[in-house]
């Protein structure tokens, strides 16, 4: 290569310094970013260099997505078609290759999980567009992660409006204003899930969202329907999914919530990967293990009886627990945030076991929807600074009492020795 | 104004804007969550407000130079809740459906720190005419941003403005409805006004960056 010739790197430099100052600049730099690195360098102080910046970490979060999104297309379309089956009379057994890896699965699935994670994306990028141009500042990356997340916790047939709708009000109430990315109390995807579930509680819950065309198929003499394991559940009443079902996900559901097997992966590749936290994952799995524990021994004491709405929940074996619902999506891709959750890692503990703790508890109690994975993380989230304060304030304590046990004090205090002392112990 | 010189019309106009209850003192956000899901109930409670604060502040002005300081706060009680019962016997006696609505609220208007915060610091001190400027235009600061609250509430739960279904019927699918559209279950929520009485607060101080406090 010549010298005289510019490489595209070198080019959208230029632009960018042409740029600079410009309403427009944030913007640019945005994508710029997205493909190179920066050319700018820092000119004081002391820098840890490190490929590791938050581009790459949210990237890897949606590496560990993507077999989930892959296998959501597929199960969207398997639960449509065996909606339908089943209405005919005809219950299908899942197989693998025979019925569920087909290409009209995964097309129907295409076509209906795809719009979705274009208007989550298209709508929550042009809103921190805006802000970021009023604002004058770059345009953070926080949402790429967010907008992957937000298809895969909604059902399926969510008009589009609506989504969007949410997705506003997530990224400005939930982020936006508290200062942005790295700012936020509140998980945005979770805000956004939450507001949708408030908003329009008839397309979150019932018997008739999971399953594509359910809705628009009520009353007809096509209906069909599609309730969740939890759905079932919270009205006493059987379902035929196997435990090997419920593992792999070939269950109804939110679009990526289904299949635990999958997440489990995602989650040993995030924990390998050192991207999200061992500590909240295994103790929110602890959590959960330990709530429904608790509720089989309530049913086994015979405290409740089978008439009881609460009976089938209840009596759920607890383990179980772990791989119905979104459970172990919110687990492994939602408490694990880094900005919400615990920073501390005593935190952690505390934060994840209430977060699996309380999960279980809400999808029990809930009368209205059984389940509680995201209401019980954006409680934790919430309180997730509380528990960071007195797991420092704990150590300071700890610290202070040792030192004045170990501390032979000096003969002159000025004070000043003293603090040394407090600090090297 | 020919009426008012321009201090006394400062009075009024100050608090709907720039030191308004609601949104720069934060008082009485209280009622303002409970009771603005309907523009109607929003509407009585800020002229019930009104009432109160008007005449309240004219008699504690009245009053001012012979209450023992000792016993003010009592005797401001005294004076709020006999407005108060006023306001909720003619609600009961001519709009019982809407008395039925508002509840507890209006007997709650006796603890709306805004009444009592007027009370003592302007109606203590000055005259009944200023007083009573006082108090309506701090009422009137109160009722606007309730009825602001109580449209958008209405608006986007319930699809109605006063009971008036402005955007189509829900149940025979007409007007938006036809499109898809559905009421934001959320608005009629009470969290749902303290998102709104945020946003406001926000767009006022973006547009007033004066009244932003330094940190």
């Amino acid at each position: 290569m010549s010298e005289k010739r510019l490489t595209i790197k070198k080019r959208l430099h230029i632009i960018k310094h042409r740029l600079r100052g410009n309403k427009m600049a944030p913007a640019f730099s945005a994508f710029h970013t997205f493909l190179f690195t920066p050319d700018e360098t820092t000119h004081s102080g002391s820098h840890i260099r490190s490929a590791d910046d938050l581009k790459r970490t949210m990237n890897m979060v949606i590496m560990a997505l993507i077999p989930v999104l892959l296998f959501s297309f597929f199960n969207t379309g398997y639960q449509h078609f065996a909606a339908i089956d089943a209405a005919s009379g005809t219950p299908r057994v899942v197989s693998l290759w025979e019925n569920f890896l087909t290409w009209e699965n995964f097309w129907l699935g295409f076509k209906l999980v795809m719009p979705l994670v274009i208007i989550s994306y298209g709508v929550g990028l042009l809103v921190e567009f805006i802000f970021a141009v009023i604002k004058g500042h770059e345009v953070e990356e926080g949402y790429l992660v967010t907008g992957m997340l937000v298809p895969l916790i909604v059902p399926i047939d969510t008009p589009l409006w609506m989504l969007a709708v949410a997705v506003v009000f997530g990224v400005v109430i939930g982020k936006e204003v508290f200062g942005g990315t790295g700012m936020n109390i509140l998980n945005p995807a979770l805000t956004i899930r939450a507001f949708l579930f408030f908003a329009y509680p008839t397309w979150m819950s019932g018997d008739k969202v999971w399953v594509h065309g359910a809705v628009a198929r009520t009353g007809t003499p096509d209906a069909i329907s599609g309730e969740t394991i939890l759905g079932s559940l919270a009205q006493n009443n059987a379902y035929d999914y196997s435990t090997a079902d419920m593992f792999f996900g070939f269950i109804p559901g939110s679009v990526g919530e289904t299949s635990a097997f999958l997440i489990l992966l995602g989650g040993l590749f995030l924990i390998f990967s050192k991207i999200a936290s061992w500590r909240i994952m295994v103790s929110a799995v602890l959590g959960a293990l330990a709530m429904g524990l608790i509720f089989n021994g309530v049913v086994d004491m015979g405290w409740i009886g089978e008439g009881s709405s609460f009976y089938s929940l209840m009596n759920f074996e607890f383990w179980k627990h772990l791989i119905v619902g979104g459970l172990a999506f919110g687990i492994v891709y939602m408490a694990t945030d880094p900005v919400t959750g615990s920073q501390t890692n005593r935190g952690k503990w505390f934060y994840g076991f209430l977060i699996g703790f309380l999960s279980v508890m809400i999808r029990v109690f809930n009368p209205a929807y059984p389940e509680g994975v995201f209401l019980a993380i954006l409680l934790m989230n919430v309180f997730a600074p509380t528990i960071d304060h007195y797991v420092v304030r704990g150590n300071v304590n700890r610290r202070l009492k040792r030192m004045k046990a170990a501390t032979i004090y000096p003969k002159i205090t000025d004070g000043k020795s003293e603090e040394l002392k407090a600090e090297t112990v | 104004m020919a009426l008012l010189t321009k201090k006394d019309a400062n009075l009024i106009i100050d608090p709907l804007a720039d030191n308004n209850p609601i949104t720069i003192q934060v008082l009485g956000i209280c009622s303002a969550l409970a009771i603005t899901a309907e523009l109607k109930a929003s509407v009585v409670m800020a002229l019930s407000v009104i009432f109160v604060m008007g005449v309240g502040n004219v008699v504690i002005s009245l009053m001012r130079n012979i209450i023992p300081s000792k016993i003010r706060i009592i005797v401001q009680l005294v004076v709020i809740a006999a407005l108060v019962i006023v306001v909720d016997q003619v609600l009961k006696a001519f709009a019982y459906e809407l008395s039925k609505t508002l509840a507890v609220f209006v007997g709650l208007i006796i603890t709306n720190c805004i009444i009592m915060g007027r009370f003592e610091a302007f109606a203590l001190g000055n005259g009944p005419w200023r007083s009573f400027l006082d108090g309506i235009g701090n009422a009137l600061g109160y009722g606007v941003i309730l009825i602001i609250v109580g449209f958008f509430r209405e608006l986007l739960g319930s699809g109605t403005l006063f009971g008036y279904p402005v955007l189509g019927d829900p149940i025979g699918k007409t007007g938006l409805y036809s499109i898809g559209y559905e009421n934001n279950g959320f608005m009629i929520l009470p969290p749902a006004a303290l998102i709104v009485v945020g946003i406001i607060i926000w767009v006022q101080r973006s547009r007033n960056t004066a009244l932003i406090e330094e940190n």
